[in-house]
């Protein structure tokens, strides 16, 4: 089995307990550095899917939030390499902790620092199911995508709302993973009300794509997650998990907030 | 970068760069540049690819640019004989004079010429982002000539130091709004700006400052600044009878330098040189000097070449001059660089002062602490070459400079 195909598994599993897979999204080494893998372990617990974020000092698409969260993460001394080393560490562990897919989300630099001959194998390693490049279009993608491939591990495309209609053909069928829908245009942390709109957005995506569909951006309820859940096979929360973690709260009772049957008890 | 080419891969890419291949229909300049941004960012630069296309040749839209040029920003400047420092250096020097253009700098050339394709592509608004102020000073005022809202993005540490520039601007009619994310100088204020332009794709125009970013902003900025090296190549051949032996001009994103340069690029026989701020030192962060010591990266929407360290983070610069101080440069230059068309050095802070101060006393021009980058790097070429022609882009005036040149140069003035 490819690595990559443990995000579909999860995304499946989720769908048979009867609702959308929920996505994590923490930035690798905020709040504490030293408290990463215990996080990690946490969110684990509560959550279908986890994103890494690889901090980076130019993080264009995201906002103020998730911003703060990664000029924090570089303050510590947080580098790709350290995260591939704790997640292999994490992967590691006792089969009886909680398990979810990580993929990495990361801006191109940090990657290319790397080297796209290094990378693949490295994160292969580390455990990591796939990849997420904010910064990284299709038209610019093919070199990054050959040698995911060649590894395994996915490389998630997205689309937004005034994607055209072809071309969120052509995204979601070159999307491995997943497709990231993103709700509205903007950046990550604003609150979104989810129109109708906004609805049909999603269920054209769905329809168009092979691969599931998960939305990001602006999501913080569970009254967003109900009025997503029919349209969509998971949901992203980010900015709302890390003001979550800013404010010293419990990630896991949080996240378990958003479940829409969170009156059951959640498999992990 | 030039090692990393071999010698038949650098003469196959100089062919190119003599046949106008670049950039490509991908957005490249050889292995440099392109398109990193976000899908949310897609849609809005197809619309301004798709108007950069559809205009930036069309006879009625050049006809409304050089009609501002000339009437509103003073164009053509002129091409001044510096006597006394030829006779001090040793070498016949020439000054573009870009600072006696309407707001004191290049900048203008292209904010009046993006927020007339802002117009024809129907924005509702423009947005900018400013370091030292000049590029924000340009569009505010290009925008209230051309009855256009306009927002400046602009760091809080650079409103700190360039207070003047944040008054013109609002009393041209711009919003300033400060930029406290990230290194809260230029840098920031692009990614802000960018944030900005995702958020409304439709109805808002980025009017970017430099020859930097996604393409087609390097490729639109070298056009519309073209129209500086167009008419100092006039210039010279009327004046003297011949092209210069050397062009010379600072870089910082590289827009005036692109200006001058391109359209020389084909005379072979002409000679340039790019000058980088050297700052204080060859240490990262010591410098913004990114041709000499930076690595190829991605940043902003562009693979060139970037000041970072060695897990990929962009690192924050220095130089005296405020207008230099970014951590990447324009692809176009990489290029240019690669290939040895154009070669590129650093001048330091030191040298900068000294350039400044020489070409007042000797013309009676102040020139911008980015200009004076250029001068210092005549200065250097003129000590090896004597006798030669050397034409200086003096990209812009140092009246914008005067609380550096207080705490510097005038530190000890009664």
């Amino acid at each position: 089995m490819a690595a990559r195909d443990s995000i579909g598994k999860a995304i499946e599993q989720a769908h048979a307990r009867g609702e959308p897979a929920l996505v994590a999204y923490i930035t690798a080494g905020f709040p504490k550095r030293e408290a990463f893998r215990d996080l990690l372990g946490a969110v684990a617990s509560a959550v279908d899917l986890i994103e890494v974020g690889v901090p980076f000092t130019d993080p264009m698409a995201d906002g103020a939030t998730i911003q703060r969260s990664n000029r924090a993460a570089l303050e510590q001394g947080v580098t790709l390499k350290w995260i591939l080393s704790e997640l292999k560490a994490f992967s590691s562990q006792a089969p009886s902790s909680p398990r979810a897919p990580v993929l990495l989300m990361s801006y191109l630099n940090p990657l290319l620092a790397c080297g796209l001959d290094r990378l693949p194998d490295d994160a292969a390693r580390a455990g990591v199911a796939g990849f997420i490049v904010p910064d990284l279009p299709y038209e610019e993608c093919a070199e990054m995508r050959s040698a995911l491939d060649a590894r395994g591990l996915a490389l998630v495309q997205f689309v937004t709302p005034v994607t055209p209609t072809d071309r969120v053909r052509m995204l979601s069928q070159n999307s491995t993973g997943f497709l990231y829908a993103v709700t509205m245009t903007g950046t990550t942390g604003k609150n979104v009300a989810v129109p109708p709109e906004v609805l049909e957005y999603f269920a054209r995506v769905r329809k168009l794509s092979p691969v599931p569909v998960c939305a990001g951006f602006g999501i913080r309820s569970r009254e967003q997650v109900e009025r997503l859940a029919p349209y969509v096979d998971g949901v992203i929360v980010g900015s709302a998990l890390v003001e979550v973690l800013e404010r010293g709260e419990d990630p896991v009772a949080f996240l378990r907030s958003l479940r829409v049957q969170s009156a059951q008890p959640v498999l992990s | 970068m030039s090692q990393m080419l071999s010698q038949a891969d650098a003469q196959k890419l100089l062919a190119d760069v003599m046949n106008d291949a670049y950039p490509d229909e991908r957005g490249r300049f050889g292995p440099f540049g392109g398109r990193y941004v976000p899908e949310t960012l897609v849609p809005a630069i197809e619309r301004l690819q798709s108007g950069v296309e559809r205009y930036l040749h069309d006879a009625d839209f050049l006809a409304a640019f050089h009609a501002e040029l000339n009437s509103w920003v003073g164009r053509p400047t002129p091409l001044t004989y510096a006597p006394t420092l030829s006779k001090q250096w040793g070498a016949e020097i020439w000054l573009k004079r870009e600072d006696l253009a309407h707001t004191g700098a290049h900048k203008i050339n292209n904010a009046v010429g993006q927020v007339l394709l802002a117009k024809r592509l129907g924005a509702k608004r423009v947005i900018a982002e400013t370091g030292a102020g000049q590029h924000g000073v340009a569009a505010a005022a290009a925008c209230a000539r051309l009855g256009m809202p306009c927002t400046v993005y602009m760091g809080s540490i650079d409103m700190e130091r360039q207070a003047p520039n944040v008054g013109r601007m609002r009393l041209l009619g711009a919003t300033v709004v400060p930029v406290t994310s990230g290194d809260q100088t230029l840098r920031a204020a692009v990614d802000e700006a960018l944030r900005d332009w995702v958020s409304d794709p439709n109805g808002t125009y980025y009017c970017l400052g430099s020859a930097v970013g996604p393409h087609p902003y390097p490729y639109l900025v070298r056009e519309l600044q073209s129209v500086i090296g167009r008419e100092a190549r006039e210039q010279i051949l009327a004046a003297t009878g011949r092209l210069p032996n050397w062009v010379v001009a600072c870089v910082g994103g590289g827009s005036n330098a692109i200006g001058l340069f391109h359209p020389f690029v084909k005379d072979r026989d002409v000679a340039m040189l790019g000058v980088e701020a050297g700052g204080t030192g060859s240490g990262l962060g010591e410098n913004a000097a990114s041709l000499a010591y930076g690595r190829p990266g991605v940043l902003q929407g562009s693979y060139s070449l970037l000041l970072q360290d060695d897990d990929g983070q962009v690192r924050e610069t220095h130089s005296i001059s405020a207008g230099l101080d970014y951590p990447a440069v324009g692809p176009e230059h990489a290029l240019l660089m690669s290939i040895g068309r154009v070669k590129y050095e650093t001048v330091n802070d030191d040298e900068a002062l000294a350039a400044l101060a020489e070409c007042c006393a000797a013309e009676g021009i102040l020139p911008a602490l980015e200009s004076s980058h250029a001068l210092a790097g005549a200065k250097r070429l003129a000590r090896a070459h004597p006798g030669a022609t050397v034409l200086v882009g003096l990209s812009g005036r140092g009246d914008k400079d005067m609380p550096t040149l207080q705490r510097t140069l005038l530190k000890d003035a009664p």
